[in-house]
């Protein structure tokens, strides 16, 4: 079962005339990490949205974990996104408000299959993905998030996208606010926690430097006929 | 959930405190005004239950029923004993209690009365009065204390007290000479009774021997009808005697002749006793009472303490006189009679004033105030509630974000709705914990002051169930208040999705 098929999805913004999104098909096998590149405005993050049930799509177009996301209920769609996928933004992925730890957790809360799959203690298992992602010191895992550095930032988002394992994980240009050397660090840490996790990653970026990293690279142009047209 | 909206709220901590403070405040006043209404109503209630009438000189019902029951100012002249003992047998009366006023122990107010007392008074629903220790006062030396006195000063049986002249407590002059001897204590009973000193009719006049009780205080212009044609509250001689002349003038009273005034004008304190003396004497019972009131209007503390001093052994006893009698009935029916009979053939004009009539005068008269305390501690409550959605609402468009990345990991719009509600709700609850605190706070400072001026307490603990009504409908308020700002942001987080707005 694949961790994400993609079969003649269509979708177009309500006040466009022409759809954004018209992809023939794609697939990601479980583990497998794409990056999706190509110019802004292609409609790369609408299709993030779709995926992770954000936007409403028809039936049968994308399936995630062998679910398909357009049959689901609006708060269906909710449950199943922390249950089966893993985000990270741009920028400010965390809660201003919670310690490094508490955001960390965020999907355990809300997720029961999360939780369980976080082993039997999800704070040990947060403090480890932390730690594996340099994040080891105590101060920070206590810290306020607004307290951090954006790369530091990046990375507890990532580790919150992990934890509990989930099968997809969606990246939308996390490394855009980096620098060079911490954006190929980030990278090389997301592969390996994605790989020891077994979740598969999109990777949205226009950044060609980082093809190196992933098992296959993807331009969205190829991909979607609605952005070429 | 919980922990999410209180930690999220603690990053708002200034702003969230501010609106927790200002809706404690709402609560409190709130509270405050309606505790203290009820408290009053019952502590009153309840002080005057048992008695049917109170007979008094002619004069206001509120005043006399402050004065008789509760200790608060003063009747006006006083009573003489005939009219007790006319009172006493007219045949609708079962029992009458005669009571004298106006000394104090430290504050506390000193009743002159007869061992009836203890026999016929009732109170908190017909409840008889108790001694916890002790019994009744049985010679001119004894005094029986209520349960408040007993408990502020550690007296006890036995103990020698001091009463002073006038009924604040301000002691003016200090019966040195005429110690009493405790001779019971009584149980608490919850009202006036507990912050009152009983001695026996002998025991008051041996104090005073020649002063009329009511003629002996001072602050007689709080509480006396009489008092309130005259500017008695000048205590400066001279400044009183001109305002006198200018009230007299404009007096149209037939037995209104120039010999009193003059005598009055150039009297000097040495003449003083000896006039108002004569004044007594040379008049019949029918115009008595308008003689005492021109009288007594000259009386000052400047004039007190002189006459204390060194008119007092030179005169006889007067008549003893008191202020009030407290009467039951021997069946309800007989008040009509019984105030017919004392507005046609009483040997004095008197007022027969019943206690739950007079307290519903008051509560009339207080009733406005009560209501504008209302409706203002209601518009402080809303003006709070207000700060709430303001608050809330300010905040969210700065939240977007944070919302999306509650939807990012799973929260529906739905949870954020939520969310939004639970943080009113925790701040309606800080609001109304604060609130309680503060009014418990409130009634801790302002009960002593309650109590020595009026006789009851607003109390610490909640009275439920209005104030718990009160206290839910301020909570229901705020979550009403709180779905405006969560409707909102429900639509938004819908309408947002994951994408982020910056
Ligand atoms: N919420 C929205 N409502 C309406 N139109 C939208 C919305 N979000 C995106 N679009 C439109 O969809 C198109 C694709 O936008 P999208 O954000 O997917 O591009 P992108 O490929 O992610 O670009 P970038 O690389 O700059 O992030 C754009 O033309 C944009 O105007
Ligand atoms: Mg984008």
């Amino acid at each position: 079962m694949n961790a994400l098929t993609i079969d003649s999805l269509q979708f177009r913004w309500p006040n466009n005339t022409k759809p954004v999104l018209d992809l023939a098909s794609f697939a990601l096998a479980p583990g497998e990490s794409v990056l999706l590149k190509g110019p802004s405005g292609i409609g790369k993050s609408t299709l993030l949205s779709a995926i992770a049930g954000v936007i409403n799509i028809p039936a049968n177009a994308v399936s995630v974990a062998g679910t398909d996301v357009g049959t689901l209920s609006g708060s269906a769609r909710d449950r199943f996104r922390v249950d089966h996928l893993g985000l990270v933004f741009q920028v400010f992925n965390l809660l201003p408000w919670l310690n490094t730890l508490d955001n960390v957790l965020l999907p355990c809360r809300f997720s029961k299959r999360r939780r369980d799959r976080a082993g039997h203690d999800p704070q040990e298992t947060a403090r480890a993905l932390l730690t594996d992602l340099g994040l080891g010191d105590p101060a920070l895992m206590s810290a306020p998030a607004s307290t951090l550095s954006v790369g530091q930032q990046q990375r507890v988002a990532a580790a919150r996208a992990l934890i509990g394992a989930p099968e997809l994980i969606l990246a939308d240009e996390p490394t855009s606010a980096l620098d060079e050397a911490t954006k190929h660090q980030f990278v090389e840490l997301l592969m390996r926690e994605c790989a020891q996790a077994k979740a598969a990653l999109l990777f949205v970026s226009h950044d060609t430097g980082l093809e190196q990293h992933f098992d296959r690279v993807v331009d969205f142009r190829d991909l979607n006929r609605g952005a070429s047209a | 959930m919980i922990s999410l909206g209180i930690q999220s709220l603690w990053n708002r901590r200034f702003v969230v405190l501010l609106t927790v403070f200002s809706i404690a405040l709402s609560v409190a006043l709130i509270l405050g005004v309606e505790r203290l209404r009820s408290q009053a109503r019952l502590a009153f209630a309840n002080s005057a239950s048992g008695i049917d009438l109170i007979v008094a000189p002619r004069g206001n019902d509120v005043q006399i029923l402050m004065a008789t029951v509760f200790g608060v100012g003063s009747t006006g002249s006083g009573l003489n004993w005939d009219t007790f003992e006319y009172v006493s047998d007219l045949p609708q009366t079962a029992w009458a209690v005669p009571i004298m006023m106006g000394d104090n122990h430290r504050g506390y107010p000193v009743i002159g009365t007869s061992t009836a007392y203890f026999e016929h008074f009732r109170h908190s629903n017909g409840q008889e009065l108790r001694f916890a220790s002790g019994h009744a006062f049985e010679n001119a030396h004894d005094a029986v204390i209520g349960a408040e006195i007993a408990a502020e000063f550690g007296y006890a049986l036995g103990t020698e007290i001091i009463n002073a002249h006038g009924s604040g407590s301000v002691a003016f002059h200090q019966h040195d000479e005429a110690p009493f001897s405790i001779s019971g204590v009584l149980a608490p009973t919850g009202t006036a009774v507990d912050r009152m000193v009983l001695i026996s009719l002998d025991g008051f006049d041996a104090l005073h021997q020649d002063e009329a009780p009511v003629q002996s205080d001072p602050f007689e212009a709080l509480g006396s009808e009489a008092a309130r044609s005259a500017p008695t509250s000048d205590h400066d001689h001279a400044e009183h005697d001109e305002h006198a002349q200018d009230t007299h003038e404009g007096h149209a009273e037939a037995d209104h002749d120039e010999h009193e005034h003059d005598a009055r004008e150039d009297h000097d304190e040495a003449d003083h006793d000896a006039h108002a003396h004569d004044t007594h004497e040379e008049h019949s019972d029918a115009d008595h009472s308008k003689h005492e009131h021109d009288a007594h209007k000259d009386h000052t503390k400047a004039d007190h303490d002189d006459h204390a001093d060194h008119a007092h052994e030179e005169h006889e006893p007067e008549p003893e006189q008191i202020n009030a009698i407290y009467v039951g009935l021997k069946s309800a029916s007989g008040i009509l009679g019984v105030q017919r009979a004392l507005n046609e053939t009483a040997p004095e004009p008197l007022s027969a004033v019943m206690p739950n009539v007079a307290l519903l005068q008051l509560w009339s008269i207080t009733g406005t105030a009560e209501g504008a305390l209302r409706i203002m501690a209601a518009a402080v409550a809303v003006a709070g509630m207000v700060g709430m959605v303001v608050m809330l609402s300010a905040a969210l468009e700065s939240r977007r974000r944070e919302f999306a990345i509650l939807r990012s990991v799973g929260a529906t719009p739905g949870t954020i709705f939520g969310l939004i509600v639970l943080e009113a709700v925790l701040v309606t609850l800080g609001g109304l914990a604060l609130g309680l605190a503060l009014l418990t706070i409130g009634a801790l400072v302002a009960d002593p002051v309650l109590s020595a001026n009026f006789g009851f307490r607003m109390g610490a603990a909640l009275s439920l169930p209005r104030e718990g009504l009160l206290i839910l409908a301020v909570f229901c308020f705020g979550f009403l208040a709180s779905l405006l700002p969560a409707l909102r942001v429900y639509r938004m987080t819908l309408a947002d999705g994951l994408t982020m707005r910056l």
